[in-house]
């Protein structure tokens, strides 16, 4: 993609993304299928730090396969020649039906499955014919957690450590499970319902602590970002992401790149009055960690309320990226993504750790393909924008002025109280939401899956009660340019282009897998799991599930030596919450407007939540 | 008396039939206050065991019931109270619709005060200490016209919602559910 410079801005115009997104709408409309539009990347491309991404041993046990967060296998038996062949293995039911966005975990012969509210904990036994059932853990959740949870009730993963299974559960604890037997060892309160905080992310364990942040970004939560202690659960230290210095744990270490992020108390400074205590910016996606460093990287929420008109300021430090240290929690950097959200932009995509070529030697980096739209490529020792690159239809900002790391707004664009703004892409869920693209250092490509969805954006005062909604948006979605509502990208992080695409019909809610074998993995809202060619997103394989999927799909190598490749269908999530919460879409604004994008889905789909289970015959 | 007098006098007459006719509301100015400590509701049950009979329709129905006043003053508490932020404009999101034909704890009036006044155990808050027994009433009137339940004269012909939301005039009547006792 060429790169557009002026006197005064060096800035990524969406202009050339809209010639590059022409490019790759020779096949446009709503059905599926590849274009390939490059040649592959050559052999000087991206790699994981090896420290963050150790040699695969076949197992999966968290949910980014490893602190890198590529989602890549290392397991090759699977190839484009012979993944036509893949069968079905063998099937569970999790006896849920709402979203099912948690990857399965494969720990040395025992899968382990963590469900929606009423967040079960299953363990199956992979060494047994049929995988039988070893043993159930039920959490017993609050029921009245279910109101106060603002997109489906869903879990995102659980995560395995020297012995133990931890996870999170909708009413804010996080849980320590015995991995062989199945009790547990200790569970900790984090989370208040009376305040509408939930808990939907999964944990990540590095360095002796279990990373948990908190939900609730649309109920006027104040966000955090917790570690406990991992043998004990007790609380090592909190990070809040507003509010002063003090609680957002923000020191002398704190060395923030750009100029916009400097300055004392800027949690408190950058909101009106007290609103910083009921603004948001909450962690419910992902978090990555460099061993090297001892830094842990994650993504920050919205702020509250969504109408902008009621928080005027730059509202830190909502929707940007921090970056921590592991063992104190205390902030080294931090980079805001959009000031002043105006679309429910949360930053809290899943952030891959890779070194590129830089010069003569490498560079440390991360990717996030970011809500807003934008492909980010960010040194990761300082948070210095590299490059930031449409990877999709933008025009709710203008691009990224590198000298600055500021976003340049569309002023068209901007929700206004008392009005409604329309034509707004990306949507609120942006152009790629909470589930997770793959990174294979085979190709070099990071595969995205994402949405092509535009809204109008009426803004309205809201009114702040605790334990209830804090939006102050009527909100209706709609296909993007194209009319398909979603597309699955082939992305080349160096060169800041698309390689291939995939569009789909509907928006691509489930996280990708890519294999070294060369076959990545992911599903349809519709129920397809699909594998398609990693070089050119070629159609090889797919199979109809009972439900949408929306679920990690995993790889690993079981007790008989194969690869199998596993996913969990169970359609809901924010996207999908028409089917899995039985909403009525002739309302255009439920489920905060996504559903007048979805009216189709119920005919499409029902709710369900089985794992399906793949292998070659042999 | 000038035969023009006269005639206005019809009209008015005729005009105020033609308003008694429509039912449109009854305001109970000089009435009694409604007692606002008494707990609003009934259950939403419909299994009466050993052969008793549910309840009858709450007295207080009559007074909210269709009655345009208290469905316009719901209508701005459904968004004041953030009612909106989990159930939308009648379709749902955190919590479930009110503009189709299902009611898990009953659709009549009374049986909707109740579950406001309430809460409900999968998330519903019990608002009976946050809002007046008249103004949970007033809420459950205003829920009643998300499914076209009242008169198309007791509801608005405006919409309220920002983004192309139906006018409560527009909205379809959904059927009576089973447990919607008080339209069998």
């Amino acid at each position: 993609m060429r790169r557009v410079s002026t006197a005064l801005l060096s800035v990524s115009a969406v202009v050339a993304c809209a010639g590059l997104t022409a490019c790759n709408k020779n096949q446009s409309g709503p059905s599926s299928g590849a274009i390939q539009s490059g040649p592959l990347p050559s052999g000087n491309h991206a790699l994981p730090p090896a420290a963050a991404a150790p040699a695969d041993d076949g197992n999966w046990t968290m949910p980014g396969k490893n602190y890198a967060s590529t989602r890549f296998s290392a397991l090759g038996q699977v190839t484009p020649a012979n993944v036509s062949k893949l069968a079905l293995s063998f099937t569970f039911s999790t006896a849920t039906t709402h979203g099912y966005e948690a990857p399965p975990l494969v720990v040395n012969g025992t899968m382990y499955l963590i469900t929606p509210f009423p967040n079960y904990l299953y363990a199956l036994d992979l060494t047994k014919p049929g995988a039988p059932t070893k043993w159930v853990f039920k959490p017993k959740p609050l029921a009245a957690s279910q109101g106060v949870a603002c997109c489906d009730t869903v879990n995102r993963g659980a995560v395995y450590d020297a012995g133990k299974i931890f996870f999170n559960t909708l009413d804010g604890q996080t849980i320590a499970v015995d991995a062989n037997s199945g009790q547990q060892v200790w569970r900790t309160q984090l989370g208040d319902i009376q305040r509408g905080e939930t808990i939907t992310m999964a944990p990540l364990v590095a360095n002796g602590k279990v990373i948990v942040g908190n939900s609730g970004g649309e109920m006027g939560v104040r966000g955090w970002i917790a570690a406990l202690d991992e043998g004990s659960g007790k609380l090592a230290w909190r990070a809040y992401n507003t509010g002063p210095d003090k609680d957002v744990l923000i020191g002398p270490r704190f060395r923030p790149f750009y100029a916009s992020d400097q300055g004392k108390d800027l949690g408190v400074k950058s909101w009106p009055p007290d609103a910083w205590k009921i603004g948001g910016g909450t962690v419910w996606g992902w978090v990555s960690y460099d061993p090297e460093t001892k830094q842990i990287f994650y993504g920050v929420g919205n702020p509250g309320p969504w109408n902008p008109d009621q928080r005027p300021g730059a509202n830190k430090w909502t929707t940007g990226v921090f970056a921590r240290d592991v063992d104190t929690g205390q902030a080294t950097w931090f980079y805001q993504t959009t000031p002043h959200d105006l679309f429910d932009h949360d930053d809290i995509n899943e952030i891959i750790l890779a070194d590129i070529p830089w010069g003569n030697g490498r560079r440390p980096v991360l990717f996030r393909p970011a809500r807003a739209g934008f492909f980010y490529v960010q040194d990761r020792r300082t948070g210095q924008v590299l490059s930031a690159t449409p990877y999709g239809y933008v025009n709710a900002y203008r691009g990224v002025d590198l000298k600055t790391g500021q976003m340049i707004p569309n002023t068209d664009k901007d929700p206004k109280q008392g009005r409604v703004t329309r034509d707004i892409c990306p949507a609120a869920p942006g152009l790629k939401d909470w589930n997770p693209s793959a990174f294979s250092p085979v190709t070099g490509l990071v595969y995205i899956p994402h949405n092509n969805l535009c809204m109008d954006f009426g803004a309205v005062e809201a009114n702040y009660i605790a334990g209830t909604p804090y939006v102050g948006a009527d909100v209706k979605m709609y296909a993007g340019p194209g009319g398909n509502r979603g597309a699955f990208t082939a992305w080349d992080p160096i060169n800041r282009r698309k390689v291939w695409e995939i569009t789909e019909d509907l928006p691509v809610w489930s996280p990708a897998l890519a294999t070294a074998g060369g076959v990545v993995f992911y599903g349809t809202m519709d129920g397809w799991f699909k594998a398609v060619d990693a070089r050119n997103g070629k159609l090889l394989w797919r199979f109809k599930a009972g439900s949408g999927i929306i679920g990690q799909p995993i790889s690993y190598r079981g007790p008989d030596g194969r690869q199998y490749i596993a996913v969990v269908a169970g359609v809901g999530g924010w996207a999908g919450a028409v089917v899995s919460g039985k909403l009525d879409p002739r309302d255009p604004t439920v489920a905060l407007g996504f559903a007048n994008a979805m009216k189709d889905l119920p005919m499409k789909t029902t709710a369900g939540g089985i794992l399906y289970v793949f292998t070659l015959p042999r | 008396m000038s035969s023009r007098f006269r005639a206005s006098i019809l009209a008015i007459g005729l005009a105020a039939l033609a308003l008694a006719g429509c039912d449109r509301e009854e305001r109970h100015s000089r009435a009694k206050p409604i007692g606002e400590t008494v707990p609003a509701g009934e259950s939403p049950d419909t299994i009466w065991p050993g052969g008793t009979q549910p309840p009858p329709l709450d007295a207080r129905a009559k007074l909210y019931d269709n009655n345009a006043p208290a469905i316009a003053e719901g209508q701005f508490l459904y968004t004041k109270m953030n009612c909106v932020g989990c159930h939308s404009h009648g379709g749902g999101g955190m919590g479930p619709p009110l503009m189709d034909d299902e009611w898990r704890y009953g659709g009549r009036i009374d049986q909707i005060a109740a579950s406001i006044a309430e809460g409900r155990p999968n998330g519903m808050p019990a608002w009976r200490s946050k809002l007046t027994d008249d103004q949970i009433w007033k809420l459950a009137a205003y829920v009643r016209t998300l499914s076209g339940q009242p008169s198309k004269d007791a509801v608005g012909s405006r919409s309220e919602g920002m983004s192309s939301t139906t006018p409560a005039s527009l909205t379809p009547r959904e059927p009576a559910h089973t447990s919607d006792t008080a339209e069998q």
